[in-house]
């Protein structure tokens, strides 16, 4: 499969290629870092994790809109101020729904994979309802279209650079959320004993809400950041759901470092297939790689030895 | 302890209700489309019937049973399209003699592993031994390393999501995303006519029972026992000396065989088989019909697989916005309120009064042995 290409032009089609990857791989960090907060700490399978993040993408292009209509001069800087409100949105659905439905659940983890389905579906008809069934596209501002020159040869696109640089930074505050500050330890805390961080004067439910909070507000990052690289429809959020679990299962659920490491792995393999067969067979041997390779460890690429 | 009797009281009661039901009113009231559809609904009642034995008793959440349902449904439907495409039929092919679609993705001759489909005991045979063998690998694979709940939850949805894709995009093989359509006849005999719908509901209803009878005979056995103790206490059971990987193992099998029972028979009633019904979005709902009836009561999967599905037929066509929402709002009201489905409101409030009703009249003993997981649901 490779005797048509040149040297020169294998390398280039890998570093294009792998760029490609590393634009889906934010997307999936982006994603999973809100389901390893969720899942990975709370052990909550949150299964509406993807129309959260759609609910992040639909406030992006209602903000661009607006911004579109009635503050033309500063359209080139909506998108700063999307995040933050895409953030606070799904933020607040994600505690509104952890005080309405998921905080009976939390001895019954199947369970709360069941309910968040269902939360999904009614989440995905509303959006049908209010945003219509078509995709929506964000207008990109000026600045962000086009592509960077590195050679000849190989261009990336400014909005792919951008994304990546997004991710990068609210994965580095993420971990520091989680590994340096009071809070973070509190949530750290709960999890791995819960009973005894109530003891010690750590409110539990108010850990549990904002966790959730904080996980689904990451999603809406996630759902913002995606604008840039796609279009969005009520149904989006289900194509990305099975995927991102498998990064989080993959790279071993409590561990953030394995959870961008199996991103990282699973976006490569598949962008890199994706050139040489379809796009349904590389999908395909990404997922059976990824299967296999969980069946051999279960635990998955960075587990946490916690004694039980 | 175990019931000596197969069937208790109220279990009798619901046995000769849903046989009543499925094998004299519904033939006599409905007519052949409707019959047809209670059919196809039927199909799902056969993983529904799965799910109780592996979620309900051994605590196994599987979000794979459209994988099975698959398998058995292609296997099935593999042989049909076979015979429909014998070379009279497909004369104005550029190759006579195999599938359309086929034919339509420039395939020349039959793939290898098409051939041994000419054989109707083969396909009996797949329909059974291959869903079996592939839960087989898989279970050995998860179980014995003891990963379960959640991890087995994810990934058997990985799974149903990998063979969906793979079906979509070989469509050279599969059929792709419209799946094996225009089955004609089984063994000559025409599958496509009114008497032949009939007589195929009534053989799918006698397969139905037939499952719920082994069933009934896997809960009541001790078999049943050390799969509720495994759900409860998956150590004390293990260091009482028992193999929990293998209990879940076959508990599992035998999920995916009736799965793929059912899956057959849908290829055989409707007359198609596509990958829309092997996804995830399909392994889910078949989980939300054992949901709804109730997770510990066969008679209720039953029940809950006709339920659903006659709201979801009759809300689809008269408001099709309202569907999802009532499907979504269906899955939380059940967790959150009714963890035990329909059985469990009739074992809690139509049964009691039923059973005071009839021990005011005469003052007879109560049965004694009253588990949650007895009683049909109400209708």
């Amino acid at each position: 499969m490779f005797g048509d290409y040149s040297i020169g032009d294998l390398g280039s089609i890998f570093v294009m290629q792998g760029f490609a990857g590393l634009v889906l791989f934010s997307v999936y960090v982006l994603m999973a870092l809100g389901l390893a907060i969720i899942f990975g700490q709370m052990g909550v399978i949150n299964m509406a994790h993807g129309e959260f993040m759609i609910l992040g993408a639909y406030v992006t292009w209602l903000t661009s809109n607006t911004f579109q209509s009635y503050l033309p001069s500063l359209f080139s800087g909506y998108f700063f101020l999307a995040m933050i409100l895409a953030f606070l949105a799904s933020g607040a659905l994600g505690m509104l729904v952890e005080w309405v439905l998921i905080r009976h659940l939390y001895k019954r983890p199947l369970d709360t994979l069941l309910a968040t389905w269902g939360l999904s579906l009614m989440l995905q008809q509303t959006y049908r309802s209010v945003f219509g069934p078509r995709e929506v596209g964000v207008e990109l501002p000026q600045w962000m279209l086009g592509s960077l020159k590195v050679t000849d040869s190989i261009e990336v696109p400014i909005n792919g650079v951008f994304v990546m640089g997004l991710t990068v930074l609210i994965t580095v505050v993420v971990a520091y959320v989680l590994y340096k500050s009071r809070w973070g330890r509190q949530v750290r805390a709960v999890v791995q004993n819960r009973i005894m961080a109530g003891a010690v004067g750590i409110n539990t439910e108010k850990v549990d809400r904002y966790t959730f909070g904080l996980g689904c507000g990451i999603a809406g990052i996630a759902g913002s950041a995606f604008t840039m690289i796609g279009s969005t429809g009520p149904t989006s959020g289900q194509l990305y759901i099975v995927d991102t679990f498998l990064v989080v299962v993959f790279g071993g659920a409590a561990s953030l470092l394995g959870t961008i490491a199996s991103a990282f792995s699973i976006s490569q393999t598949q962008s890199t297939l994706e050139f040489f067969t379809s796009g349904s067979m590389a999908k395909v041997l990404t997922l059976l790689a990824v299967v296999g390779i969980l069946m051999l460890r279960p635990q998955g690429l960075f587990a946490l030895k916690v004694r039980k | 302890m175990i019931n000596s009797r197969f069937f208790n009281r109220s279990e009798l009661i619901g046995f000769i209700a849903l046989a009543a039901i499925l094998f004299v009113i519904l033939p006599l009231s409905l007519d052949v489309f409707r019959l047809n559809l209670v059919a196809k609904y039927l199909t799902y009642a056969f993983v529904a019937i799965g799910l109780v034995l592996c979620w309900g008793y051994g605590g196994i959440l599987s979000l794979g049973q459209g994988v099975f349902f698959g398998l058995g449904g292609y296997c099935m439907a593999m042989f049909l399209k076979l015979e429909a495409s014998s070379v009279e039929n497909t004369k104005i092919q550029s190759t006579p003699g195999i599938p359309d679609f086929m034919d339509w993705n420039q395939i020349t001759a039959l793939p290898l592993f098409w051939q041994p489909f000419h054989s109707l005991t083969f396909t009996i045979a797949a329909i059974i031994l291959v869903p079996s063998l592939f839960a087989l690998i898989i279970g050995t694979a998860m179980f014995k390393r003891r990963v379960g709940g959640t991890y087995f939850a994810i990934i058997t949805q990985a799974v149903a999501a990998i063979l969906t894709i793979l079906i979509v995009g070989q469509q050279g093989y599969t059929g792709g995303i419209n799946g094996m359509t225009d089955l004609r006849t089984l063994k000559g005999w025409d599958i496509r006519p009114d008497h032949a719908k009939v007589i195929l509901y009534f053989v799918e209803v006698v397969l139905l029972f037939a499952c719920i009878g082994i069933a009934q005979f896997i809960r009541l056995t001790k078999l049943g026992r050390i799969l509720v103790a495994m759900r409860e206490q998956e150590d004390r059971v293990r260091f009482s000396g028992y193999s929990v990987a293998n209990f879940k193992i076959f508990a599992f099998c035998m999920a995916a065989v009736f799965a793929a029972i059912g899956g057959a028979m849908f290829a055989l009633n409707v007359g198609f088989m596509s990958p829309s019904f092997v996804g995830i979005v399909p392994s889910i709902e078949m989980v939300i019909y054992t949901a709804v009836g109730g997770r510990m009561s066969i008679f209720g999967a039953v029940w809950g697989s006709l339920l659903v599905n006659f709201a979801k037929t009759g809300l689809s066509e008269s408001f099709p916005q309202l569907w999802l929402f009532g499907l979504g709002a269906l899955f939380i009201a059940v967790v959150l309120a009714f963890p035990n489905g329909l059985s469990g409101i009739w074992a809690d409030y139509v049964q009691p009064r039923i059973d005071r009703l009839l021990a005011s009249r005469k003052s007879k003993p109560k049965d004694g042995w009253n588990s949650v997981a007895d009683g049909a649901p109400a209708e």
